[in-house]
C-alpha cells in the first residue's frame, strides 16, 4: 500500500546515517586494531601485532582476568539483591505492588555519576562510614581501604545495576500462571520445593538476561573505577582509555577494544539462545 | 473456587524474613542518594557523622557558580538537539523497519541498536575516531552528533514499539479516499504515535543529559554537566557538588515519573508494558 516514493524516503536517511555515522566509525576500530604506531604516527600496515601483544603481555591478560572477576561479582551480587526482591514485588507485595514496582525503575535512569559521587563520599576516609562507626566507637582510625579497591567498584557497579538485573527477572516471574504455583502446593509441595521446581525453572529466562546485563554493562565500565577503583581497581577500559589518551597507542587499544566488543556481542548472542532454549522447555 | 482461592492466597500470606529481606535492598538502593542530600545541607563538608551545622550555602554558592550554569546550559542544547536529531532519523528508521523490504535489514536493526548493547566507551572511540579521520575539531557539536547518533537506537525501539501497536485501517482509509502520502503521515501516523514521541523524547532527553561514556571523548573545550562535575571530582569535593547532584536527582525523578506515566497510559496494561522491557 506504500508507494515506491514513500519507501525510499523513510528508508533512505536512516539507511545513509547509521551507515556514516555508525557503521563506518565502529569499521574504523576495527580497521585501527591491524594497524601500528610509528614514529607516533599510526601506520596504515595491516598485521595482526596488536593481538599478538595481547596474547604475549601478562599485564593485559592479568587486567582482562580482573575484569572478568569484577564483572562476574557485579552480577553475581545483583542477582542476590535483585531477585529476591523481585520475588517479594511478585508473589508478596499484594496491593503495594505498583508503587514499589515504580520505586526500584526510578533510580534506573537516576544519573550514573550522581550515584557513584555518593559511594565517594559514604567510603572515603573522610567519608560517611567512617565518620558513622567512629561515632559508635566501632572504630578510631579511619578504615582506608574502603575506597579506591575492587570492592569499591563492585559494590558502586552493584548499585547501578541491581534495578537492571531486577526489571527482566520480575517480567519472567509475572508471566509465571498462578494455576501453576498453586497446583503445585495443591498437590502438596511445600514453599521451598514449589520455588525450585515451578519458580526458579520458569523466571531462568529473565535471570540469565539480568545476570547478563550486570555482566554486559560491567565489562566495558571506565567511570566507575576512575571514581572509586583507584590502582587497585583498574579495569581494561580504563587500560583502552590510557592508550587512547597518553599512552597514544590507538591501534592496539582499537584491538582491546574489539575484543571487548566480541566478547559482548558473543555473550548476548548465547545467552539469547540459552534463554529462548529454557523458555521452549 | 474455595478451593483456588486458598490457593491463591498462600503463596502471598506472611513473608516476614523476605520483606525485611526487601526492606534491605531498597534501603541499599535509596541509601546513598538520602546520604547526598542530606551533606547537600550540611556546613562542614561531604563525609563525618553525624552531619551538624544544617545550612542552605551551597546552594547559594551553587546559584553563584557560573561554570556549572554555563555547563547546564551547554548540556540543554546537546540534549535539545539530540532529541531531535534521534526522534528524526528513528521515526524514519522505525516507519523502514514497520513497512519496507529492504536488504540488510536484520543487519541494518542490529546496527541501529549496538550504541544500547556495546559499553559507552566503544561507541565514544569509534566516533572520536571518526571525528579525526573526517578532520572535526572536537567541540559541543561533535557531542550532539554523537548523543543523537547513539540514541537512535532508544527512538527506534520505542517508536517502532508504537507503530507496531497502531490500527492501519486508519491510514488504509485516509488513503484510499485520496489523501496523499504525505498528509497522511502528517494527518494520520504522526498523532497516533504523538505519544510514543513525547515517552522517547523525554527518556532520550534524561540519557543525554546524564551521558558521560561517550561524551568524555568527543568533547571540546566546553563542558557538558556531567563532565563539568566529573572534572571538579578530580579536585576535591565540596557538599556544593552534593547541592548540584541532589537537584539533578530531582529533576531525573521528575522527568520519569513523567515518562512513566505517559507510557503507562500509551500501552493501557501494566503487564504489556512490562512483556516489551529487555
Amino acid at each position: 500500500m506504500y508507494s515506491r516514493a514513500y519507501k525510499t524516503i523513510v528508508s533512505f536517511p536512516p539507511l545513509l546515517w547509521v551507515g556514516l555515522f555508525l557503521l563506518l566509525p565502529y569499521a574504523l576500530m576495527f580497521a585501527h586494531s591491524f594497524w601500528t604506531v610509528r614514529d607516533g604516527f599510526i601506520a596504515h600496515q595491516w598485521n595482526l601485532q596488536n593481538y599478538r601483544t595481547l596474547l604475549a603481555n601478562p599485564v593485559y591478560l592479568g587486567v582482562f582476568l580482573r575484569t572478568m572477576r569484577i564483572a562476574a561479582s557485579v552480577a553475581f551480587f545483583s542477582l542476590l539483591l535483585g531477585y529476591p526482591l523481585a520475588y517479594f514485588l511478585s508473589f508478596h507485595s499484594g496491593a503495594r505492588k505498583e508503587l514499589l514496582y515504580q520505586l526500584v525503575i526510578v533510580p534506573l535512569w537516576v544519573s550514573y555519576l550522581v550515584r557513584g559521587y555518593a559511594w565517594k563520599t559514604i567510603l572515603g576516609s573522610e567519608g560517611v562510614l567512617n565518620g558513622f562507626l567512629k561515632y559508635l566507637h566501632v572504630t578510631t582510625e579511619p578504615v582506608s581501604f574502603l575506597l579506591y579497591s575492587p570492592f569499591a567498584v563492585v559494590l558502586v557497579l552493584t548499585h547501578i545495576y541491581t534495578p537492571f538485573v531486577f526489571l527482566p527477572i520480575y517480567a519472567s516471574l509475572e508471566h509465571i500462571p498462578r494455576p501453576l504455583v498453586e497446583a503445585s502446593q495443591d498437590l502438596g509441595a511445600g514453599p521451598m520445593k514449589t520455588f525450585l521446581r515451578v519458580i526458579l525453572p520458569l523466571s531462568m529466562p529473565g535471570l540469565i538476561a539480568g545476570a547478563t546485563f550486570a555482566f554486559v554493562l560491567s565489562l566495558g565500565d571506565f567511570l566507575a573505577p576512575l571514581l572509586v577503583g583507584g590502582a587497585s581497581g583498574t579495569m581494561i577500559a580504563n587500560v583502552v582509555q590510557s592508550l587512547f589518551g597518553a599512552a597514544y597507542d590507538w591501534p592496539l587499544g582499537a584491538a582491546i577494544s574489539i575484543c571487548i566488543l566480541f566478547i559482548t556481542v558473543g555473550l548476548l548472542f548465547a545467552t539469547e539462545r540459552l534463554e529462548k532454549r529454557w523458555a521452549a522447555k | 473456587m474455595g478451593c483456588e482461592m486458598k490457593g491463591r492466597a498462600a503463596p502471598t500470606r506472611n513473608a516476614p524474613l523476605l520483606a525485611v529481606y526487601a526492606a534491605f535492598v531498597f534501603g541499599f538502593i535509596y541509601l546513598p542518594i538520602a546520604v547526598l542530600t542530606l551533606y547537600s545541607f550540611n556546613r562542614d563538608g561531604v563525609g563525618g557523622f553525624p552531619p551538624r551545622h544544617f545550612t542552605a550555602d551551597w546552594y547559594r554558592i551553587l546559584l553563584a557558580d557560573s561554570a556549572i550554569w554555563d555547563a547546564v546550559w551547554n548540556s540543554l542544547q546537546v540534549a535539545a538537539g539530540a532529541v531531535a536529531l534521534s526522534l528524526t532519523l528513528g521515526l524514519l528508521a522505525a516507519l523502514a523497519l514497520d513497512r519496507v523490504d529492504f536488504p540488510g535489514k536484520a543487519l541494518f536493526r542490529r546496527i541501529v541498536l549496538l550504541p544500547l548493547i556495546l559499553p559507552g566507551i566503544i561507541t565514544g572511540l569509534s566516533l572520536l575516531m571518526f571525528a579525526v579521520f573526517a578532520g572535526a575539531q572536537l567541540s559541543l557539536f561533535t557531542v550532539f552528533l554523537g548523543h543523537g547518533t547513539a540514541l537512535i537506537s532508544v527512538a527506534t525501539t520505542e517508536l517502532f514499539a508504537g507503530l507496531q501497536k497502531m490500527e492501519r485501517a486508519q491510514e488504509e482509509a485516509s488513503l484510499d479516499l485520496g489523501a496523499t502520502p504525505w498528509q497522511t503521515f502528517w494527518r494520520i501516523t504522526l498523532p497516533n504515535l504523538r505519544l510514543s514521541l513525547i515517552a522517547a523524547g523525554l527518556l532520550i532527553f534524561t540519557l543525554s543529559m546524564d551521558e558521560i561514556a561517550v561524551t568524555f571523548f568527543l568533547i571540546g573545550r566546553d563542558n557538558t554537566l556531567p563532565l563539568e562535575i566529573w572534572g571538579r571530582l578530580r579536585r576535591g569535593i565540596t557538599p556544593e557538588i552534593n547541592a548540584i547532584s541532589t537537584l539533578i536527582f530531582a529533576a531525573s525523578v521528575v522527568l520519569i515519573v513523567i515518562w512513566y506515566r505517559i507510557r503507562t497510559r500509551d500501552i493501557g496494561a501494566q503487564s504489556r508494558q512490562l512483556l516489551e522491557r529487555p
